[in-house]
């Protein structure tokens, strides 16, 4: 150990992107979005307790075609979330840790929040 | 806290290019890093043509071919060539794993090979291991016991008492995993990673062992064994097979079950 002016090897740079790596910073990155989403939604409760123009302004955000865009995304990291938690609760009780379970359940995650976002959407238009 | 980016000092810049011979039947390039400390120069990517037709099928073979006749300077560790010794562990075409079970036929394209990751680099594609050993010494990977061995007999074991120690025991500590975890290149000066994580587990498991609560009172913080996000990386590339994922996902569990 010189303290020498060493260079430290490549990483993010060169590491291959996989669904391990991959999934996982999805997750935080969808927990932070859910963070941030909330504040979207408390923005709406304010506004609904706040009088009819200000709800009305809240709407017509959520409404137009960006603010559907952002409540679609909203939804797949609250489903992406709750799926991958599961996911880690089996992992946190000693299941499911092999690579090939592991990918089984890291694509049924992806599957399962794309489809569970399909559905709410359509549910929700339709109602 | 995490910084993404390398230092300036670690970036990397274009190197030199050696062409294969003419009469070359099966030419393949390698792209490798280098770095030279006596050079006061950044690292650089050097790439070397070389004749898959007059070479060993793994990585290692075409590293030790290119060091004979290409570049004598280029800098590497190895020693068993059958991945026992876990010498030469480094990252080869994204991931880690050991060049000498690395097969070259595996990869498509260039073959890139880099130190392993986020590690002091000494020379080339030797990296510092000290910290990652002084790591390993802290978990005191021994038998510690506080009774005395039965009379003129070792301390035995049940046939399944010796069977948990299967997966944990036949790492060879080349560190693949931990250099594959970002928790450990964002933490590695106090998060202990997988390989020694494992390691910690190997004597925790073993029923001839009489300090499991001293080891995992050691292990109890936040950074030392939770800085583990289950990110998998470390299973994903063992190249020896082992699941160190698994073995703390038992330590973290333990944990638990002593409250």
């Amino acid at each position: 150990m010189t303290g020498s002016n060493r260079p430290l090897s490549p990483h993010l740079q060169i590491y291959r992107p996989q669904l391990t790596s991959v999934l996982s910073i999805t997750h935080r990155a969808t927990g932070v979005a859910l963070a941030a989403g909330t504040l979207l939604f408390s923005w709406w409760l304010l506004a609904a307790a706040s009088g009819s123009g200000a709800f009305a302004l809240v709407q017509d955000v959520m409404g137009s075609w960006p603010g559907m865009i952002v409540l679609v995304g909203f939804t797949w990291a609250l489903f992406y979330h709750l799926c991958n938690g599961i996911r880690h609760l089996f992992w946190d009780a000693g299941r499911g840790l092999e690579i090939e379970t592991a990918y089984r359940s890291g694509w049924a995650t992806v599957a399962a929040s794309a489809g569970l976002t399909v559905v709410a959407w359509a549910v929700g238009l339709s109602a | 806290m995490a910084t993404f980016t390398l230092p300036r000092n670690s970036r990397i810049t274009a190197g030199t290019s050696h062409a294969a011979a003419a009469e070359a039947r099966q030419p393949r390039r390698f792209r490798i890093y280098r770095y030279d400390p006596d050079s006061g120069e950044n690292p650089r990517l050097d790439s070397y043509e070389i004749d898959l037709d007059d070479c060993g099928p793994m990585v290692l073979d075409a590293l030790i071919k290119i060091k004979n006749e290409v570049d004598s300077g280029l800098t590497f560790r190895r020693s068993c060539r059958e991945g026992i010794c876990g010498s030469c562990s480094m990252n080869i075409d994204g991931t880690n794993t050991l060049a000498c079970l690395k097969p070259i036929d595996e990869i498509r394209g260039d073959v890139r090979i880099y130190p392993l990751p986020h590690m002091e680099v000494i020379k080339d594609l030797v990296t510092d291991l000290t910290a990652a050993y002084a790591q390993l010494a802290s978990v005191e990977p021994w038998l510690k016991t506080s009774t005395p061995p039965p009379a003129g007999e070792e301390r035995r074991q049940s046939i399944e008492e010796r069977e948990r120690l299967d997966g944990l025991w036949e790492c060879v500590l080349c560190f693949s995993c931990s250099t594959a975890c970002p928790s450990y290149w964002w933490s590695g000066d106090r998060y202990l990673g997988p390989a020694v994580l494992l390691q910690a587990y190997r004597w925790i498991a073993d029923s001839r062992d009489e300090s499991t609560g001293e080891r995992l009172d050691a292990l109890e913080d936040p950074f030392r064994l939770y800085r583990c996000h289950t990110i998998m990386n470390c299973t994903k590339t063992c190249p020896k097979g082992l699941n160190p994922a698994r073995a703390i996902a038992e330590i973290k569990k333990l944990m638990v079950a002593r409250r």
